[in-house]
């Protein structure tokens, strides 16, 4: 049977990726479309690697040698989800020296929940149960990108993310089931991280206006990403006692939620690298590109 | 490590008997590097029974199909019996009548 034909045209090779089609790493792209690409691949790249550092603070202080483990095998995945992610971005036409020059001169961006503090104990247990299964709802959709590359490594990518899922549920069960001071962690965490969580998704532009959408680069507008979100995770949470502190919080007859209006100022600030932590982990990074020079000069003179 | 390193394309294999898939690429100085980077990225969580590192310019691609003459009679979708059946059930119920 004849292979589908890719089409070279841009106009052709966009009906074709809209009609459901993927394109390989080794078909010929139009501009507009390896750009968007970039763009949206590289973001998430920085944002594996920015990722672990919220967490990595912890891993010292950790409360038991098994939790120390798990959160270093969650570190290690993140770290190893950037490289593929890179790696990819490598093949559209950047070099990662380049991705990760803009990263630590603050030129590029990464994910909001990843620019804020983790004050305590709690904060690990929320972060690796919401902020990946905000992550996660974004990443699934991700298996239908019309680059197919990028798809095939959000497979692994999935995988990994459902052990840091369950891996933060269990830190934040273990602290509700504690003492009531343990409980007030998890209760302070999840006030600190909700309006984190309600930006994380983004402004509800309707898809059909959003670029990535537009080269089916993403197969979900924001909007639906964020009631998934809600849907899934709101009587999770509630289950435990927990609170979450929007008053305005429902989900209404017709099984939509309703909310307070997210801080889209806040969103926009935060992300254009004016975070609470940005400084701080840019110039981390930083340092240890700085200090790891000596590897990636050994491995490029082979 | 560098995009001026040659790459290769990972395949990993689930289970034994299962088929290799395409699950990625490393970019590596040589062999023996794109074996370390691909066992840490494609192997550490016990996800792959074996690996095939394959070096890209190693592959020949085959994605053109010539059908000159439209050779649909050799597949289910050259044949669109609907029409005919609707006929050949009006004549026999014809015939019976």
């Amino acid at each position: 049977m004849a292979a589908a034909e890719i089409p070279h045209d841009e106009q052709a090779l966009l009906a074709y990726v809209q009609a459901g089609g993927q394109v390989e790493a080794t078909d010929r792209l139009p501009e507009d479309y390896r750009s968007k690409l970039i763009k949206f691949i590289e973001m998430h790249g920085n944002s594996e690697l920015m990722g672990v550092l919220p967490e990595r603070e912890w891993i010292q202080r950790a409360p038991t040698l098994q939790r120390k483990l798990a959160l270093t095998a969650k570190v290690q995945d993140e770290v190893g989800h950037a490289q593929l992610i890179y790696r990819v971005v490598e093949d559209l036409g950047k070099p990662r020296e380049q991705c990760l020059a803009d990263l630590v001169n603050g030129k590029a961006k990464f994910h909001n929940v990843f620019h804020y503090p983790t004050r305590t104990w709690g904060d690990v247990g929320v972060i690796a149960w919401l902020v990946d299964a905000a992550a996660i709802i974004s990443q699934k959709a991700l298996l239908k990108c019309s680059y197919a590359p990028y798809a095939r490594i959000m497979k692994k990518i999935c995988w990994e993310e459902s052990f840091h899922i369950l891996h933060g549920r269990d830190v934040v069960l273990a602290l509700v089931t504690g003492t009531p001071e343990q409980f007030e962690l998890v209760q302070e965490a999840v006030n600190r991280w909700w309006g984190p969580l309600m930006q994380f998704h983004g402004t509800p532009i309707p898809k059909e206006d959003d670029p990535m959408f537009h080269w089916r680069i993403k197969s979900q507008g924001n909007e639906e990403a964020r009631q998934q979100f809600l849907e899934g995770y709101v009587p999770q949470v509630l289950e435990l006692g927990l609170e979450l502190p929007d008053p305005k919080l429902r989900r209404n007859e017709n099984g939509v939620w309703e909310y307070s209006e997210p801080d889209w100022d806040e969103l926009k600030h935060v992300v254009t690298g004016h975070g609470p932590c940005t400084e701080e982990r840019l110039a981390f990074r930083r340092r240890f590109l700085e200090q790891e020079t000596w590897v990636r000069d050994i491995v490029l003179a082979t | 490590m560098s995009a001026d390193h040659p790459i290769y394309e990972v395949f990993r294999q689930e289970r034994r008997g299962r088929p290799f898939e395409h699950a990625g690429s490393v970019a590596a100085p040589d062999a023996e590097f794109a074996e370390a980077w691909a066992r840490e990225q494609y192997g550490r969580r016990g996800e792959s029974v074996a690996l095939w590192l394959v070096p890209r310019d190693a592959i020949r691609t085959v994605d053109e199909w010539a059908d000159e003459f439209g050779l649909k009679y050799r597949r289910v979708d050259g044949y669109s019996i609907k029409e005919r059946l609707k006929e050949a059930r009006e004549r026999a119920s014809a015939r019976a009548g």
